[in-house]
């Protein structure tokens, strides 16, 4: 039963990491592989902000995530869009460079080794069947109501209507009188503030150090494949099953668990080529 | 309304038009008429951008098009009616009437839509592509009236559709000329268009062969259904 909630909580990261990745893939095309440098930069913006100003960490919970969905608009403003027509490779190509550029600038000033973060909340909750921490449970709380809050303003808001619409269909939506270039941009500041939120809640319990962002990307990237390509409820639900699966395995058998997501991407691909909630048709 | 002049397309290496000129007044009801690959779509897609591989002038209004991205030739007043319906399936049916915005100054009401509509108004909920493709073609009528564009382009709305939503569409087309919309209507049964049209194009292997009044397309109606394969 720990162990189930173990991974819920690391699926709080997949998941969170995951909707950002799906929104963005969704609404650009670009399948963003500096995902896990900005989840990085987000513990690290977390941890300077703490060692260099002293700002705690509820207030670098919100801060950060800004200052990286401006980093993004920014990135998407200056760089991300002069690659929409040409081949995906660039935007590979961007993105995979932007993240050994991000993680050799850290490497330079902090090295690799890990940087403690003092967690913000010490105390442990009584769960009935087991003590666990209580910032852990908060992790948690905190990524449901994220996705959740997602979930809502794309299901129930005109923004929500526009993005499904452009993510199904761009030229067909801009038939429509919609801007779609205009909501691009904003869509990708969205995603990486996501990804920085993920990176600021992961300073207390992870290991806070450049290479973070890279061991947790392929397997968000996994999840992402796993939920569906474009799915964002797809995404999320994947996130915390292989969050669940990952740590069950962990606990049964340990010498499969780094490729356990893999071998369960692999039998998903099979079964459903296109993920569990993704549409056939996205694949053409 | 709407003047096209020497328009040539192309799809890579391959002409699909060949210096076509027309012209649509206000009010007018016209259709485009001609075989399979004739180059129908491709004319309609022109001019509302969605093919951009072309030479020539297209003028909406006075207001030269080429130059104008889609989405705001669809804020002029160009309503878009895709060959395939062009419904989006992760958009309820209600979501897919409200998503485009306001554009023209007689806009129909949800309400107008839905006494005009009735199957759309029980489906509402429904994910737009969960409809029938008769409702899905209805859907995507009501969706650029709603808008209250001024120049309609549909392509083919009447393709596979059963004599009575035939009737239908025909009787939407009369109702809505008779509001001043003008509708560039690609059209391949020729007994329906002489009901609902003033004019005709033919179009073959991209070029505009003849323009024809109602009565001349009664009077070879036998002859043009043949050519047409139908
Ligand atoms: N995406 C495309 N790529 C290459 N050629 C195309 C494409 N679409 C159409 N064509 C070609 O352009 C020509 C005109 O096609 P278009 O679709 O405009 O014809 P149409 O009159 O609408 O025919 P239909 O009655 O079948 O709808 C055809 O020869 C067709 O093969
Ligand atoms: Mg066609």
């Amino acid at each position: 039963m720990q162990q189930v909630f173990n991974g819920l909580v690391s699926g709080s990261f997949y998941a969170l990491l995951a909707l950002g990745l799906a929104v963005i893939f969704g609404m650009l095309g670009v399948v963003n592989f500096a995902h896990g440098a900005f989840y990085m930069l987000g513990a690290f913006g977390a941890y300077i902000l703490l060692t260099e100003a002293g700002v705690n960490f509820w207030l670098a919970l919100v801060l950060v995530p800004l200052a990286l969905g401006l980093f993004g608009v920014i990135l998407e403003r200056l760089l991300i869009r002069r690659l929409a027509d040409l081949d995906p490779l660039y935007n590979f190509l961007l993105t995979f460079g932007l993240t050994l550029i991000l993680q050799d600038l850290l490497k330079r000033e902090y090295g690799v080794q890990s940087q403690p973060y003092p967690p913000p909340i010490s105390a442990t909750l009584d769960l009935g069947l087991f003590e666990y921490p209580a910032y852990q449970v908060f992790v948690l709380g905190c990524s449901i109501v994220v996705c959740l809050a997602v979930w809502f303003v794309l299901s129930r808001t005109r923004v929500g209507m526009i993005v499904r619409a452009a993510t199904e269909r761009p030229e067909l939506t801009r038939a429509f009188g919609i801007d779609v270039g205009r909501w691009v941009t904003p869509v990708f500041g969205f995603g990486v503030a996501l990804a920085g939120l993920a990176g600021v809640l992961a300073a207390p319990m992870r290991a806070v150090n450049p290479l973070m962002g890279a061991d947790l990307i392929i397997t968000v990237f996994a999840v992402v494949v796993i939920g569906g390509l474009g799915s964002t409820f797809g995404s999320v639900l994947a996130g915390f099953l292989i969050g669940v699966v990952g740590s069950l395995g962990n606990l049964y058998v340990p010498a499969l668990s780094q490729t356990l997501v893999f071998i369960l991407m692999a039998a998903v691909l099979l079964w459903r080529p296109a993920g569990l909630f993704g549409r056939e048709e996205a694949l053409t | 309304m709407l003047r096209i002049d020497r328009l040539s397309a192309w799809y890579g290496e391959a002409q699909a038009l060949r210096e076509v000129s027309l012209a649509v007044e206000p009010g007018e009801v016209v259709t485009l008429v001609g075989r399979n690959g004739a180059g129908k779509t491709t004319l309609l897609r022109c001019v509302m951008g969605l093919h951009k591989q072309l030479t020539g002038t297209v003028e909406f209004e006075g207001a030269a098009l080429p130059a104008l991205p889609v989405h705001r030739r669809a804020r002029l007043g160009l309503g878009w009616v895709q060959d395939d319906r062009g419904i989006f399936a992760s958009l309820s049916v209600e979501e897919n009437l409200l998503l485009p915005p306001v554009v023209g100054p007689d806009p129909w009401s949800l309400k107008r839509v839905y006494e005009a509509f009735p199957r759309l108004a029980e489906r509402r909920r429904f994910p737009g592509t969960k409809l029938s493709g008769g409702e899905q073609q209805m859907l995507a009528m009501a969706r650029v009236l709603r808008m209250g564009s001024r120049l309609l382009l549909c392509d083919e709305p009447t393709e596979g559709l059963s004599p009575l939503l035939v009737q239908q569409i025909g009787d939407i087309l009369r109702e809505i000329k008779t509001q001043g919309v003008t509708v560039l209507l690609i059209e391949q049964n020729v007994h329906f268009a002489v009901t609902v049209a003033d004019r005709h194009y033919l179009l073959a292997e991209g070029r505009v062969v003849e323009s024809l009044d109602n009565a001349q397309v009664r009077a070879r109606e036998h002859e043009l259904l043949e050519y047409l394969g139908i």
